[in-house]
This record gives structure tokens, C-alpha cells and sequence, in this order.
């Protein structure tokens, strides 16, 4: 009888375990994307390709491009300042801006996008103020970016504040008393010491940025050509029936998850440890 | 350059890690602030560092009579030793020893090779010669400590802090590293206040030492003069093995090593107590035994394996214990 360390299971009960797993992941993940890019292909390759070229997709990439770059460096900076704050300095209130942070978390999507309807819509608190000075926010790209923004508010700051705390603040104090002013003390000590835990949260803001649904489409009015993110497009065509088309434009979120995934895999092989702590 | 603290106080909240302390710290000397924890020495430390700030008001804090009370820590010009290194993993050791002169203002900067010249300077003052490639986790516990004392001689200091620089070292290390230091501040000669919570780090290395206790200093003086004279049970009792004896209301202090064992057949009832040997620790160059006295009380004595061997005593055997030449409070 061949000796295992305690903490293991038999064999039997591990193959099992690792069945099951499989099963698992195979039915909710495996099969629904192999499904994705089945049904893509149904009617051939030049179907496909029309679908990506035609007008109305277009303009919803290019849409959804917009909308994750501004999200994502915004989200981004705000990220880094918040965990910067929370993580170095103590300060009364210090634990609500935290809850805080994690709001739009907590939030279901639609309401996410409904605040902003109550807001800047028509008959909102802005409304009037906007259509006198003649500023479309609501089913507007104003609208849909800032509804991207709150989705996408807590990623990078999430990411950052666990790592940085781990982290503790004696590198940068002992980087002050060699003389190193706060710009040195960010760009040469804490920013290298972060960066993987940043790259991945920018990847997974990223990710959420391009493929939220719920909140950007009740802001959106699903303007054809003009309000319709990716994620939206793809409801669109669903529901005239255009499945092919549909889930063409699928693939292109399918395959936004999966360079996600791979990166952020390359960047855990590359440095040869976890972006998380160390 | 010489520390002068003067009426410093702090508070968190509502706990008081320092109560209006003052101490003189000369020109050149190695000053030991040593103390249980929560007994402000490290916030002590770190005040003078200006990585914390003194409550306002009379407090004052001056290098060689200049106030620094209200220079940041960046332009104090102080070298800090962090009590686990706080090296930069991400650089390598020559990188992380260049780093204080590397953020100098241009105009100050000197040029990339003096800055090498210099690291290169500064790894073999501590014996480091050829590890300027490594990076942090590729070093043992002591090697990072030398990188983090180069690191911080680098900027040419004013005066040096080490935060208790041994406190996470193997006990051998600590011993070598302990000999080092007292030798190369000799070879420096530049004015180090270090904080430790290790007595006899404290008495073997410094010049000055200040027992410090809840927020406040006990004693301040030189190793020999705080142990044989101290000023309180509290300096007493943390500066060495002691044990207590109650008889009525008075407590009456003797050191282990200061009491003398005696064949129980030699007992003179005017300076003698009996007793019978409860313990015996004798690996090592002390032997120690535990003793209970006729009373039920218990003292601890300290005899050298000579001595000990002499008397061929053994658990349970009776004997009598005389105070040696010794002080007792």
C-alpha cells in the first residue's frame, strides 16, 4: 500500500471528485461555448463574416470600444488613488469609502442603469436643466459610458486594496526616509509592487466593461446603429430571429473572454507566481 | 550629530504611547532604547525618523541643536533600519543601496558611476562584496539586514535608527550581527539610537541605555551603572534574571547568580536559609537550579558547572544559600 500524504484523498474518491468537477464545468461553461461558436457557424463562413460587417455591428463595436476606454482608464485611476488612500492612510470614514466602493457590486445592473434614468432622463432631476442646454445623457453614448463606469467602479480598487494591505507600507516608508518624494515613492516602489494585482484588475474591468448588459441597456433606448453596445446588438438580433447573426457577434464576447483568461494566465506563468499578494 | 528630545509626547486616540519624554542622545554614541513592548520605544524611534508625528505643542526635536521638529522625514536625513528590512524586492541589492542617492534632485545627483563607486563602497563595509546582483529573496536574514544598514548609510545620515534590527534573526546570527555592529559603529562613529526589547543586546552593545516603560523612561546611563544601580523593581526585574522574596510586606530582590550554595552541613543560621533542590539544569556553561526554601518560597540560582560539580548535588538533597557579595533592593 503506497503512502499518501494525509491531506489527499484515495484514489477513487479523488477521481471522483475531479469527475465531478468536470462535469460540471463541462456543462455550464464548455458546452454553452462550444454552442456559441456552433450555432456562429451554422450557415457558413460568409454568413459570419456579413454579420461582423454589417452596419449596425459595426457600430456597436466600435460603441462598446468606446465605452471600455474610457471606463477602464477612469476606473483605473480612480482604482489606484482609492487603494492608495484606504491602504496607507487612516482616516474617520476610512471603512465607509470602502462599502462604498463595493456599491456597484452590490447593485443589481438594472438599477444601476435606472439611477442614471432618474437622474438625466426627461423627466429626471437633471432633465430639464440637460434639455436646455441641449445635452442627451440618457439613450445617448454620455449615458452609456457613465452607466460603464459604475458597473465597472470597484475592479481595479478591489484587486488593489487586499494586495496593498498584505503589502504593508514599510517600503515606502523606508523609501521617505532615504529622501524620496511622493511621485518616487508611487512609480518606484509601491506601482512595481503592484503591478500584476493591477493588470489584472484592469483585465477583469476590462472584461466587465465590454460585456455589461443590464445596466447599459436600460440606459441605451437600443437606438439601432446608434445606442446599441456589442452585448446589446446581440439581444437585438436574437430577438428578430437572426440567430446566426446573433451569435456571431457572440463569438466576438466569447472570444474577449478567452484572450482574458489566456492573459491573465500568461501574466501568473510569466512572473512565475500568483497576481494575487506577494 | 547629537539627538536632543525634548517634552515629546503622542497619543492614538486615547492610548498615550508617550508621556512628555526628553533624553539627550550624544554626539557619536550608540544608544539602546529598550523596554517591553507598548512601551514606546519604537514610537519614540519613529518620531525622530519623522515617520510619525509628536501631538503639538513644547515637544521639540533637534540634530545637533538644529529643530527638526518640523522638517518632513524625507529631508531629515536620518537612516532607518527596519526591523524586517523593507528592502525593495522588486530591485536587485546594488539597485536598492543606490536608491538614496538615485532620488536625489538632479542638481544634487551625483553621477551614475560615482553612485556606483559608491554601493560598491558600501557592500564591502559590510561584507557583502559580490552580491550586488542578487535580489532580496535570494539572501539570508542577515545578508538583508547588512543591505538594509548599506541602504541607509548610502545618503551619508545624519544619524542612524535601527527598529529593532535583530528582533526577526536566528539566535547565532543574532549574536554575530550583534558583534558586527558594536565594531563597526566603532569604526563609523556615527550617532545610532536603536530599540530593542532584548536586555542583554542592549547592555552588550550600547553606550547609553534608556529603559523605557508604559509611555515613559525609567533610567537612562550607562549599561554597567543601570544594571548594578538601578532605580526601580521594574529596571531591576527587566534587566536580568531576579527572583523575589516576600517576607511580610517587604520584597527583597536577589540576582540567580549572585547566591552562593553551601553543604546544608556547613548552614549558618545568621546569613544562611535552608533548602532543598527541586530542579537541575545543567546542559550548557550555568547550571541552574531551582531551590524551595523552608518557607515555600522557590529561588532560582546560577552556579558554573565547576561549582556545581563541587557540591555533586542532586534532586531532592538539602543545602544552604547564602547571598554572595551582592545587592539587594
Amino acid at each position: 500500500m503506497s503512502q499518501r500524504p494525509v491531506t489527499t484523498e484515495s484514489a477513487p474518491v479523488r477521481l471522483l471528485l475531479i469527475g465531478a468537477a468536470i462535469l460540471v464545468l463541462s456543462l455550464f461553461l464548455l458546452l454553452p461555448l462550444a454552442a456559441v461558436f456552433v450555432e456562429a457557424f451554422r450557415k457558413g463562413w460568409e454568413v459570419f463574416l456579413a454579420s461582423l460587417h454589417d452596419e449596425a455591428a459595426l457600430s456597436a463595436i466600435k460603441l462598446t470600444l468606446i465605452a471600455a476606454g474610457i471606463s477602464v482608464p477612469l476606473n483605473t485611476l480612480f482604482g489606484v488613488s482609492a487603494a492608495w488612500l484606504v491602504t496607507k492612510f487612516r482616516f474617520k470614514g476610512r471603512s465607509l469609502l470602502v462599502s462604498l466602493i463595493d456599491l456597484p457590486f452590490a447593485v443589481s445592473p438594472v438599477i444601476a442603469g435606472l439611477v442614471w434614468v432618474l437622474l438625466f432622463g426627461a423627466k429626471g432631476w437633471f432633465g430639464p436643466w440637460l434639455d436646455a442646454h441641449d445635452i442627451k445623457i440618457i439613450f445617448a453614448m454620455p449615458g452609456i459610458v457613465i452607466a460603464t463606469v459604475f458597473v465597472t467602479f470597484p475592479f481595479v480598487a478591489r484587486e488593489l486594496i487586499p494586495l496593498m494591505e498584505t503589502q504593508g507600507s514599510d517600503q515606502e516608508e523606508a523609501a521617505v526616509t532615504l529622501g524620496a518624494n511622493g511621485w518616487h515613492v508611487f512609480f518606484r516602489v509601491t506601482l512595481p509592487n503592484i503591478k500584476w494585482g493591477l493588470l489584472y484588475g484592469v483585465l477583469l474591468c476590462n472584461a466587465r466593461a465590454m460585456g455589461e448588459f443590464g445596466a447599459v441597456s436600460v440606459v441605451s433606448g437600443h437606438i439601432r446603429g446608434e445606442t446599441n453596445t456589442l452585448p446589446l446588438h446581440v439581444e437585438v438580433l436574437y430577438n428578430e430571429y437572426q440567430f446566426s447573426a446573433a451569435f456571431a457577434c457572440a463569438t466576438l464576447l466569447a472570444f474577449l473572454a478567452l484572450i482574458t483568461l489566456g492573459m491573465k494566465s500568461a501574466v501568473e506563468h510569466f512572473t512565475g507566481h500568483s497576481t494575487k499578494g506577494h | 550629530m547629537s539627538i536632543s528630545i525634548q517634552s515629546i509626547s503622542k497619543t492614538f486616540g486615547a492610548y498615550a504611547a508617550l508621556e512628555n519624554v526628553s533624553l539627550e542622545v550624544p554626539d557619536g554614541s550608540l544608544t539602546a532604547l529598550l523596554g517591553p513592548s507598548g512601551s514606546g520605544k519604537t514610537t519614540l524611534l519613529r518620531i525622530v525618523a519623522g515617520l510619525e508625528f509628536a501631538d503639538s505643542g513644547p515637544g521639540k526635536i533637534s540634530f545637533h541643536g538644529e529643530d527638526v521638529i518640523n522638517v518632513p522625514a524625507k529631508e531629515r536625513g536620518v537612516g532607518f533600519v527596519f526591523q524586517h528590512y523593507a528592502l525593495f524586492r522588486h530591485m536587485t541589492v546594488a539597485q536598492n543601496i543606490a536608491f538614496g542617492l538615485s532620488v536625489l534632485p538632479r542638481s544634487r545627483r551625483p553621477q551614475k558611476s560615482e553612485i556606483r563607486d559608491r554601493v560598491m563602497e558600501l557592500l564591502s563595509l559590510v561584507k557583502l562584496d559580490g552580491l550586488d546582483k542578487r535580489r532580496p529573496h535570494e539572501l539570508s536574514g542577515g545578508q538583508r539586514q547588512r543591505v538594509a544598514l548599506a541602504r541607509a548609510l548610502a545618503i551619508r545620515p545624519k544619524v542612524l535608527l535601527l527598529d529593532e534590527p535583530f528582533g526577526a534573526l536566528d539566535a547565532q546570527v543574532r549574536k554575530d550581527l550583534r558583534r558586527w555592529l558594536r565594531q563597526f559603529h566603532d569604526e563609523i562613529g556615527l550617532t545610532t539610537l536603536f530599540v530593542t526589547h532584548d536586555q542583554e543586546e542592549a547592555l552588550e552593545l550600547s553606550d547609553q541605555v534608556v529603559v523605557m516603560r508604559n509611555a515613559r523612561i525609567e533610567q537612562v546611563g550607562k549599561p554597567q551603572t543601570v544594571y548594578d544601580q538601578p532605580r526601580s523593581p521594574f529596571v531591576y526585574e527587566f534587566l536580568g534574571n531576579v527572583n523575589k522574596l516576600h517576607s511580610g510586606n517587604n520584597v527583597r530582590y536577589v540576582r540567580p547568580h549572585e547566591i552562593d550554595v553551601i553543604f546544608a552541613a556547613e548552614y549558618d543560621p545568621a546569613t544562611d536559609a535552608l533548602a532543598r533542590v527541586q530542579h537541575l539544569f545543567s546542559a550548557g556553561p550555568i547550571a541552574t537550579l531551582t531551590v524551595r526554601l523552608n518557607d515555600g518560597q522557590f529561588l532560582d540560582v546560577e552556579l558554573s558547572r565547576k561549582q556545581l560539580d563541587e557540591l555533586g548535588l542532586s534532586v531532592g538533597d538539602e543545602v544552604a544559600v547564602r547571598p554572595a557579595e551582592g545587592a539587594c533592593l
